[in-house]
């Protein structure tokens, strides 16, 4: 056997084995997951009416998308998802950033630290939304009582009854949860920067500030980018944290995109209309998706 | 002056993290009575009332039981089915592989609202709502693309000797397939003593002592595989992150 030959016979063994490999994860993606979102597609070109059963499921085409194009529910929830998305986001990259620097510069506690922020991150949605609705819960809350004690008594609202006020129990909890994430992506970016950098910098005469929009801002933008997409990203599919703080109430004041089609789908049963709701929240992730993707490469390519 | 103005800085926003936390725990050995009064910051008389509460005529060992079979088994199963899938893509050549690759990430970023309902459509065809395997193939739809995206971004930064030593022994990828499945233990599942929570409801009044003992108690495991793993967990976070 001559050499060539040999090797196309050992690429061929390693491709093989490669499908071995991943055979059973792959089948069970398909099944659970590419399988269901074909279907989620196929179902929102149809009219299904879990509660007409009599009407069938007929084939409607687009008519479910056109319906949503016109829907004013739909459209208030969209623009909620977005205002929670660019609000929270931009609140996470500040503080994260915040974060990333002061636990960058701690020389002490820097283990202790760690934990406390990560633990919001890692604790269950559901108990995060409980814990910041006993804050503010109106009667035994705790932002309730300091307000009244300071005397701001106009401040003292029933926070998860006010379509205005709800929104800030949901903004705070979402950036308690999540800044942690953005903190950790960003320590990580900051430390890859070499600290020669600011010592030159510094013997140059250059102040903090300087130093800071001058090297750590610019070095640190591949980073910010993939949490910006990242987090973005997870904004806008943003569902627990509604789900338990305000159930998208008082009316529909505080309803998301997610949350609209959870319950066109298990409340008014209609899965073909939820279906389209679906795929709208879909397409848009997806969006969301290819910017995280090439931020990450970038990040990639800057760090190597 | 600035660097104490920082540290001053950095100590009050871990204290205003951490805050939320500790006073869900006080209040949940906080007596009812008291729960509903001028709260304290250090408090002055603590019980275990609502922890009995809970595990009394709660049953909150019931939904404890459903999170641990369902987080064991789903993690299991992710990475039981996802580390040699991660090798193949960190180690293995063939063709398509950037688009596998593209595919399972997008699958984790999947609104979890758009594979609802062919999934319980799914699920009910084959007589699985309202069982464990239910629960787990979902959870596993979530859990396993995080599974091979972080075990390929740790494959890709095993150096190549190592791998290449253990084959002159003998060891095929199989075994560093196992090895590293045995030492990606991370990936705490929770569910089900969230979902029992958010159904918390008391007969007249919020229960709050109870959720927040509940809480309390759901927060404990994570705290502790924090706690163990908090190292591993930062670097496999911002290495599957970065590298995806």
């Amino acid at each position: 056997m001559n050499r060539r030959s040999s090797q196309t016979l050992l690429a061929v063994r390693e491709a093989r084995l490669a499908w071995i490999f991943m055979g059973p994860a792959l089948a069970v993606l398909l099944l659970i997951a590419t399988g269901p979102l074909l279907a989620t597609l196929w179902e929102s070109l149809h009219d299904h009416d879990l509660r007409l059963p009599w009407l069938g499921r007929p084939f409607v085409g687009l008519t479910n998308y056109q319906e949503a194009a016109t829907d004013p529910r739909f459209q208030e929830a969209l623009g909620h998802t977005l205002a929670f998305t660019l609000l929270t986001v931009s609140l996470e990259l500040t503080l994260g950033l915040a974060l990333a620097l002061g636990l960058d510069s701690l020389a002490r506690g820097r283990s202790l630290a760690r934990l406390v922020v990560l633990l919001p991150w890692a604790l269950p949605t559901v108990v995060a939304g409980l814990v910041w609705r006993f804050i503010f819960d109106s009667q035994s809350g705790l932002v309730n009582a300091v307000v009244g004690w300071l005397g701001v008594t106009t401040l003292q609202v029933d926070w998860l009854a006010d379509p205005k006020a709800a929104w800030v129990p949901i903004v705070l909890g979402d950036v308690w949860k999540t800044t942690p994430f953005v903190a950790l992506l960003l320590l990580a970016g900051l430390q890859s920067i070499d600290p020669r950098l600011f010592e030159a910098a510094r013997l140059d005469g250059a102040g903090a500030w300087r130093r800071f929009f001058d090297i750590t801002l610019p070095l640190l933008t591949p980073a910010l980018s993939v949490a910006l997409a990242f987090r973005a990203l997870d904004a806008f599919r943003v569902f627990d944290l509604v789900y338990v703080l305000t159930g998208g109430g008082p009316g529909t004041s505080t309803e998301v995109i997610s949350l609209y089609a959870f319950l066109v789908l298990m409340q008014d049963l209609r899965f073909g209309y939820a279906s389209a709701l679906s795929v709208s929240v879909f397409f848009v992730s997806f969006i969301l998706a290819l910017f995280y993707v090439r931020a990450a490469r970038a990040a990639v390519v800057q760090q190597s | 002056m600035t660097r104490a103005a920082e540290r001053i800085g950095t100590v009050l926003l871990l204290l205003a993290w951490a805050f939320p936390l500790y006073w869900m725990f006080v209040a949940s050995l906080t007596p009812e009575s008291r729960l509903f009064g001028v709260p304290q910051m250090v408090p002055r008389s603590l019980g275990l009332e609502h922890y009995r509460a809970l595990f009394g005529e709660r049953q909150f060992w019931l939904p404890i039981r459903n999170s641990l079979i369902v987080a064991g088994a789903t993690t299991v199963l992710a990475v039981l089915l996802g580390a040699p899938c991660a090798y193949a893509m960190a180690r293995l050549q063939f063709r398509a592989k950037s688009w596998l690759l593209a595919i399972v990430m997008a699958v984790s970023m999947f609104p979890q609202i758009s594979v609802v309902s062919p999934l319980f459509l799914l699920l009910r065809s084959i007589g699985l709502i309202d069982t464990f395997p239910g629960l787990v193939l979902p959870y596993l739809t979530f859990a396993m693309p995080l599974a091979i995206w972080l075990m390929s971004a740790f494959l890709r930064e095993l150096p190549r000797e190592i791998e290449d030593a253990a084959r002159l022994d003998g060891a095929g990828p199989v075994r560093t397939v196992v090895e590293v499945a045995l030492s990606f233990t991370l990936g705490p599942e929770r569910q089900t003593v969230p979902v029992a929570l958010a159904l918390f409801r008391g007969r007249y009044q919020v229960p709050w002592g109870q959720i927040l003992a509940g809480s309390a108690v759901a927060s404990l495991p994570v705290a502790v595989v924090v706690l163990a793993f908090q190292r591993r967990i930062v670097k496999g976070l911002t290495a599957g992150a970065m590298k995806g």
